[in-house]
Formats: structure tokens, C-alpha cells, sequence
């Protein structure tokens, strides 16, 4: 597929942004907008994947803009075409959303013109193939994405969360320069082919590889990074939201595959173990977050964090076996990454979907005041619960699939010689398990307190069923869920041709021919999956099951009991709540990672003011780790503040000096 | 570019520096005012020796521009505003002039440790040019720093350009446009300078800049 068929629906995505900027007042613009963004998003994803899926050679393009001596260079290889299908696959969901979810926004002028533009910046990134021009749509995609979290700028909170995140991205971005700078070396190829080309000694890949840990991890979330996520994606409107979650991160990850897959060349054993310690903790610790929240927007942006975690994890382990030159293990790895990318883009981009339904039905986002909502929404109900049962990686849904091959790549590490890495993969596999369960009580507790019970307000027993438009967004996202589940194969033999691309040729082999579309990595006698079949023994032992006790239990005589099952009192306040659910887990990992202290105020007797239980939490990236780093910028700030209040001659005198001192430096180290 | 050629342009460039010295020494504002003159006459004379020699005809014009606005405009418009401000014409120096002089000397040397090994590729006439250029910019830097008077501070800011004017003339010359342009910059900042100092001497009864410090309630 040529490259110049992703043109036109960049034109096209750029052109609706630039309309939107005069027109977005306009009655009905919102209808224009995300149309024509579903249009141009499903034009570049049959684009993208015919890319994907017949797998020709890379194909280059060079515009005549941007810096005049050397032009915008485009690129679409194996690698971008994958996460291309990612991005327009969430665009036009989310654009579909859109048209429907769209009526609830009040600040219309605020969200159109961005919106369309966050698409094409994106999908330019991941097209780009010289440092400039990755650069600069990387900026322009974080810039685009700032617009839309201050959409709500009034709102509480999110003027904050915008600051942490321009903070951040801008910090990101710095990283990312530096590195592209080492890559680049001193002759300054910026293009791409010209670093692939390049050899860099270990000290300065080193460093690129920590650099590009720090640009593209901070826009993915990675611990210690992830701190504007939390605050800035649960901030934007929902079906934003869904794409800075479900797609951007993807797009980050993608800029560290770029560059460490692809631009880096040969990889040093320790930098797998760097990128599994830092996923692994990241994990963990994104799932403890999440846990602890009863925000529902913000519980699933610190999920985000986890997922990434994930594939790191998986990245990590691709790192550690290439360097090895155990190129099967990577294969192994390398597909099981990419396909978390690629199911966490669909089941967060649902969940974030399902939220916002929930958000504009009730104007609800903490789980407390929800409750019940499963009788007044049934089917933003299933499409949550499906996306629920997948990224807690319940078989046979997708989320499943992705963490088992991962698991595989893991139980296959005994083959690499270091011992650190020995000792390591298996602590990781275990921070995954540990993660992968956390997730489970997460979404138990998130689906439970949000779905099911009674509700708790007004709001929440009033609620209307979403309408239709992003019901069909919903559900196209649940049934990818469940067929990725179901066929895992196929989506693998997708990914072979990206593999193959990063990791010398070498690939899985193809899984469409297996007997019964069984998903076999590595060879039949170590482990094989069959999601159809766990899909029919499901089906059949819950048919069975629901047979039996409808048969046996349902027509048997009931007695009413004298305590009204646990509801002696008709009050909602009485139910099980977000933070009751989360409390052992929060005494047992809380009280050591966030400090977690409860206090009980409880009044004497005879008093009649009710007894308070309070929870305390900290923050160990913010207690440790930036405010500190803040206290010290405004101790140096402070101190240097006099410096505002010379005299002329003394800052002639400072500049004298300055020159003075470089002068001398010069002289003396030449 | 050997023999009497370089000679030459060595002996006036040299000669920017010697009075770039001068320029550092002098403590009456109407001296000071007829050495930049002096300076000035000299860059036009470097520029237009090198337009000769080199054979490039546009550095005529840099010549020029050097010769009618530097060496005559600017210190003549300078004596009126002095003229007319009717301000106290010797110079406070926060150095004396004996360790002034030494530490030009000292900038001197470093420009020439700087530069030789930078520069050993270029040719011996561009060698020497960029040395004496980064001498007459350090000399002006301090030229600024050492004197309490606003005028001799703008002396020293023009008397710097000059040095970058030789830098670029040695170097390769800059195009015409970047120098006309440079020199109506200069122009512009002459006239805003000279407005800010009847401003200040309407304020403040004098230009010494300490006046400034102790309005802003700094220490003097």
C-alpha cells in the first residue's frame, strides 16, 4: 500500500480541524467533525491494515516542507502499519462515539478542532522517519491532547493535571531530543535510515536507551513517570480519554520500539533487565493505584499504567533474549507485547467508552455515588462487563491470550545465561501473576460497586440508557475482544511480519494452519491455547450449570428470612462499598506502599455525632520523588532570586565573566 | 596576500587594537569620543584595504557604512548630546587605569591562546583578524564594565560591533544585507540610547548609572 493513501485522510482529519476552528458554534458541527474523522479513520486503517496484511516492502515518501534542507520524510514498514491499525482502529471508534456521545458536550468550541488534529498527529508520528519530523508531530500530539484535557478547564483539578502534563510531555519531549541527538552522532543524520545505519559506541547506546526510557516512558506511563496520567486522562472528555489511554500510550510505546528495536541495533544483556525491573514495578504498582481509587475514570487511567507495565515487561524480555541472540524468545516476546498493545487499546478504549456513558448518564465519576446501574443500562452493562473479564485476563477474552504468551516467553528464560536475568524473569513472572489477580479484584470491585447492587444517589437510579451510536461503539469493541480471544492465531500470523521486522527475520510460526485454530507459540508439547474450545467448555458447563440450578434450586420452596438477607433496613448507604471492597488489599500492600493509615473517630457514649472512619494515602512517586525534586527547585529559585535585582554593571560584569570563564575553559582543554 | 599586502592589513588591524587600548585609557568624554572616531576611521580603512586586496568590490559599501555612520555620525551626535546635556565631561573609572590596562593586556593574551589553535587551518591574514576582533570585543566588554558613565558605556557597546564587523570582514564577509542591516540596528540603538539618556539626566541631574542604583534602592 503506497504511502500516499494515508494522505489524503490526513488532509482530510486536518482539513476537519481547521473547519472546526470557525464552525464548531455551528448547530450540527459536531456531526460534521466526527464524521468526517470516521471517514478519514476508517480510509487510513483498510489502508493500514492491507499494509499489515500483505506485507510489502516499506514504502518512503518525501515532502518538501518543513526544514528546507531536508524535507519531511515519511515511512510506512511492518512496525508502523501495526500501530497505524491501532490508532485509526481507535479514531474510528471513538469518532463513531463521538456522533452520538458528542450532544452532552457544553463546550463544543473547546474539544472539534482538536480532536481531529490529535488523530492526524498521531498517525504522523508513527509515519515519520526523521527525527525532526517525529519530533515535531510527537510535540504537536501532545499539545493537541492538551487542548482537549483543558476542555474543562473550569472544572476542579483539571487546570492542575493540564500543568503536570505539559510539565511532563515538555520534560518527554527534551528526553527524546537528547536521545535522537546521541543517535544522530556528530555528523547529524537525522534521518532514520542514516541512524539505523549508524554504529554507537555501548556507553552512548546506553544512554539512548535511558534517554528514550525517559521520553517515550513518561508518555506511557511508566513508574515513575506516570503521574500526569492519572491526573490529565480521566480529565478529558470521555471519548478522549479513551484515545489518550487506549492509543496514546501505544504510540509512545511505539517510539521506544522505533528506537530501541530498530534504530539502536545490537542490544546489551542488562538492558533487558533494566526494562523487566521497570515494567514489573510499574504493574504491580499501577494495579495498587488503581485499587485504591473510586474514581472511575482515574481507576482505569492507573490501570493504563499497569498494562504498560505489562508490556514492558514483554519488551524487556524481547531485549534479554535478542541480546542473547535466543531469537525465538524474542519472537515469542515481541508478539506477546504487541498484542497486549494491541488488546489493551481495545479493551481500555472501551472501558474508558463505557465510563463516559455511565459519566453522562448520571454526571457521576465516583463509584460510590453509583450502584444499581446494570437494571436502568443493560447493555453498556455487557459491553463493560466484557471489557472488564478481558483486562482482568479472564479466558476466553483477549486479555487472556496476551499475558499467556507472555507467561510462555517467561518459562522459557531458564535459557539465558546471565544470572541476574535468571534470577530476575521469574521474580517478574511473579509481579505479574500478582499483578494480573490485582486486576481482577479491581475490575470486581469497579464492575460490582458501578453495575450491580442498588444505587447509592438520585443520579445513578435515574439514569437513561446511552443512545445507540455509542452502543455500536461499545459493542464493535466488545466483539473485537472476544474474537481476538477466540482466534488468537490470526491476530499472531498479523504480527509476524512486525516481528520478523525487529527481530532478525526470525518469527512464531504461522498459527492459521494448527488443527483447530489451537494457538501453539513454541511446540505442541510445551503449551498450546485454544480459546474456541474454552469458549464452548464455557458455554456449555454455564448452560449446564444455570440448568441445574434453575431445575434444582429456583422451583424449590423459599422461606423469607427474619433479616432480610443483610438488608434489615431499605437504605443503599448499607451495601458493600468501593472502599469496604478495597480494604484488605489496602491493609496488606497499602500500608507498606502507600502508607496507608485508617483512623477511627469513634464518639463516646452518649454522644450522638456518627463515628468516622478516615483513610490516609501517599503518594511514594510525589513523596519521594518529585516533591522533593520541587523542594529543591524552589530552595535553588529562591536563593538565585536576588539575581533578578542587579545593577546594570553587574550583569555586564556576570556576562564578562561568563565569556571570561568559557574563553579560559576553551584554552585550557583544547 | 603576502609581503606589503598583509603587512598592511596586519598594521591597521593591529592598530584597532592599539586603540581599542586607548580607548580604555582615555577619562575625558570628548577624548573618548574622538578616539572612537579614531576607530571607527580604522575599520574603514581594514574593510576597504581588504575590498582591495581581496578583490571584492561589495566591501566598498561596508567601508563606507563604517566610515559615514560610525566614524562620523555616531561622535558627532554624541558631542551634541553632551553638549547638551552639559554634564560633568571626566569619567569615573572603577578601576585604575594602571590595572585597566593589564587586564586588557591579559584579554589580549587569552584571545590569541583562544584563537591560534582554533583557527590553525584558516590562513595566516584571517588568523590574525579573528584574533584582533575577539581582543577589541573583550576590551569593549570591558570597557563597559569598568566605566561608570553611560556615554563611555555606549563607546564601549559600539566599539565592541566594531569588532564584530572585523570578524566577519576577515572571516569570509558577510553579506551586504546582514551589514546594512547591522549598521542601521546600531543606528536605531544610537538614537533610542541617546533618547533614554536625556531622559535619565532629566531624572537624575547626571548619567552616572549609580544614580540609577540608588533610585532602585540598591546599594550604590
Amino acid at each position: 500500500m503506497p504511502l500516499y493513501w494515508f494522505l489524503g485522510p490526513l488532509a482530510g482529519l486536518l482539513g476537519v480541524g481547521c473547519y472546526a476552528l470557525v464552525g464548531s458554534r455551528r448547530p450540527r458541527s459536531d456531526a460534521i467533525v466526527y464524521g468526517i474523522s470516521f471517514l478519514c479513520s476508517v480510509l487510513a486503517l483498510g489502508a493500514s491494515l492491507t499494509h499489515l496484511l500483505t506485507a510489502p516492502a516499506a514504502s518512503t515518501l518525501t515532502l518538501p516542507l518543513g526544514l528546507p534542507w531536508s524535507g519531511v520524510h515519511l515511512r510506512v514498514d511492518a512496525l508502523s502499519a501495526f500501530f497505524l491499525v491501532i490508532v485509526n482502529l481507535g479514531g474510528a471508534v471513538t469518532s463513531w462515539y463521538g456522533l452520538g456521545h458528542g450532544r452532552h458536550e457544553q463546550a463544543p468550541e473547546r474539544v472539534l478542532p482538536f480532536f481531529p488534529a490529535f488523530l492526524a498527529a498521531m498517525n504522523l508520528v508513527l509515519l515519520a522517519d526523521d527525527a525532526f519530523t517525529f519530533l515535531l508531530t510527537w510535540e504537536f500530539m501532545s499539545l493537541m491532547s492538551w487542548a482537549l484535557v483543558m476542555a474543562h478547564h473550569r472544572q476542579a483539578g483539571n487546570a492542575h493535571a493540564g500543568y503536570v502534563y505539559l510539565l511532563m510531555a515538555g520534560m518527554g519531549t527534551m528526553a527524546l531530543l537528547l536521545a535522537f541527538g546521541v543517535l544522530a552522532g556528530a555528523d547529524g543524520g537525522y534521518h532514520f535510515a542514516d541512524m539505523r545505519a549508524g554504529l554507537l559506541s555501548q556507553q552512548a547506546a546506553a544512554l539512548v536507551l535511558v534517554l528514550t526510557l525517559v521520553g517515550a516512558g513518561s508518555k506511557a506511563g511508566l513508574f515513575p513517570l506516570h503521574v500526569w496520567l492519572p491526573l490529565a486522562h480521566p480529565a478529558a472528555p470521555s471519548h478522549v480519554s479513551a484515545l489518550m489511554s487506549g492509543v496514546m500510550t501505544k504510540v509512545a510505546v511505539y517510539g521506544f520500539m522505533r528506537i530501541v528495536f530498530d534504530l539502536l541495533g545490537e542490544p546489551a544483556w542488562w538492558w533487558g533487565a533494566v526494562v523487566l525491573a521497570l515494567g514489573a514495578v510499574t504493574a504491580v504498582l499501577g494495579v495498587l493505584y488503581a485499587l485504591m481509587q473510586h474514581d472511575l475514570k482515574r481507576l482505569l487511567a492507573y490501570h493504563t499504567v499497569e498494562n504498560i507495565g505489562i508490556i514492558f515487561i514483554g519488551l524487556g524480555l524481547a531485549l534479554a533474549f535478542q541480546a542473547n541472540y535466543l531469537n525465538d524468545g524474542a519472537a515469542l516476546a515481541l508478539s506477546a507485547a504487541l498484542f497486549h498493545v494491541f488488546n489493551h487499546s481495545l479493551f481500555k478504549s472501551l472501558l474508558f467508552l463505557g465510563s463516559g456513558s455511565v459519566l453522562s448518564a448520571t454526571g457521576e465519576r465516583d463509584m460510590e455515588r453509583l450502584g444499581g446501574l446494570i437494571h436502568r443500562m443493560p447493555w453498556t452493562a455487557l459491553a463493560f462487563l466484557i471489557g472488564s473479564a478481558a483486562i482482568s485476563a479472564l479466558p476466553p477474552l483477549n486479555g487472556f491470550v496476551s499475558e499467556w504468551l507472555t507467561f510462555q516467553a517467561i518459562l522459557i528464560s531458564p535459557e539465558l545465561p546471565q544470572w541476574l536475568l535468571k534470577f530476575l524473569v521469574p521474580a517478574v513472572g511473579a509481579a505479574l501473576a500478582l499483578s494480573a489477580a490485582l486486576a481482577g479484584a479491581c475490575f470486581v470491585k469497579a464492575f460490582g460497586i458501578t453495575f450491580l447492587g442498588r444505587p447509592r444517589t438520585p443520579a445513578a437510579a435515574q439514569a437513561e440508557e446511552t443512545d445507540t451510536r455509542s452502543l455500536t461503539a461499545l459493542f464493535v469493541l466488545a466483539a473485537l475482544c472476544v474474537l481476538a480471544g477466540i482466534l488468537p492465531g490470526l491476530v499472531i500470523d498479523a504480527l509476524a511480519p512486525v516481528v520478523a521486522s525487529l527481530n532478525g527475520a526470525v518469527r512464531l510460526a504461522a498459527q492459521a494452519s494448527q488443527p483447530w485454530l489451537t494457538l501453539v507459540p513454541l511446540a505442541e508439547a510445551k503449551n498450546s491455547y485454544n480459546g474456541m474450545l474454552v469458549l464452548l467448555f464455557i458455554v456449555f458447563s454455564g448452560f449446564l450449570s444455570a440448568l441445574l440450578i434453575h431445575r434444582l434450586a429456583s422451583r424449590d420452596a423459599r422461606r423469607g428470612s427474619a433479616w432480610d438477607c443483610g438488608f434489615p433496613d431499605d437504605n443503599p448507604a448499607g451495601q458493600y462499598t468501593a472502599g469496604s471492597f478495597a480494604q484488605p488489599i489496602r491493609r496488606m500492600f497499602g500500608s507498606v506502599v502507600f502508607q496507608a493509615r485508617e483512623r477511627v473517630d469513634m464518639p463516646a457514649p452518649g454522644d450522638l455525632r456518627p463515628a468516622r472512619m478516615t483513610v490516609s494515602l501517599r503518594d511514594p512517586a510525589w513523596d519521594y520523588g518529585y516533591l522533593p525534586l520541587i523542594q529543591v527547585v524552589n530552595t535553588v529559585a529562591g536563593r538565585l532570586n536576588h539575581l533578578q535585582f542587579l545593577t546594570v554593571r553587574r550583569y555586564l560584569t556576570l556576562v564578562f565573566s561568563a565569556l571570561i570563564l568559557l574563553l579560559l575553559g576553551l584554552a585550557i582543554w583544547r | 596576500m603576502y609581503g606589503l599586502v598583509f603587512d598592511i592589513a596586519h598594521m591597521l588591524a593591529g592598530g584597532m587594537v592599539v586603540v581599542s587600548f586607548l580607548l580604555l585609557y582615555q577619562d575625558r568624554l570628548y577624548a573618548l569620543l574622538n578616539t572612537y572616531a579614531l576607530h571607527a576611521l580604522l575599520l574603514a580603512l581594514v574593510v576597504s584595504w581588504q575590498a582591495y586586496s581581496h578583490d571584492a568590490p561589495h566591501l566598498y559599501v561596508t567601508a563606507g557604512i563604517a566610515l559615514i555612520f560610525k566614524a562620523i555620525i555616531i561622535p558627532v551626535v554624541l558631542h551634541r548630546i553632551i553638549q547638551r546635556l552639559g554634564i560633568q565631561r571626566t569619567i569615573e573609572q572603577v578601576l585604575g587605569v594602571g590595572l585597566n590596562m593589564l587586564v586588557g593586556v591579559l584579554l589580549v593574551a587569552l584571545a590569541i591562546i583562544v584563537m591560534l589553535p582554533v583557527t590553525a587551518a584558516s590562513e595566516a591574514l584571517v588568523r590574525e583578524d579573528l584574533i584582533f576582533a575577539l581582543s577589541i570585543v573583550l576590551l569593549g566588554l570591558l570597557m563597559m564594565i569598568t566605566r561608570r558613565n553611560a556615554v563611555s558605556q555606549v563607546v564601549g557597546f559600539m566599539s565592541m560591533e566594531n569588532g564584530l564587523v572585523l570578524a566577519a570582514v576577515g572571516a569570509s564577509g558577510m553579506p551586504l544585507v546582514v551589514e546594512i542591516s547591522i549598521a542601521f540596528s546600531v543606528l536605531i540603538a544610537l538614537i533610542v540610547i541617546g533618547i533614554f539618556l536625556f531622559r535619565i539626566r532629566e531624572r537624575f541631574d547626571t548619567v552616572d548609572v549609580q544614580a540609577m542604583d540608588a533610585f532602585r534602592g540598591e546599594r550604590p
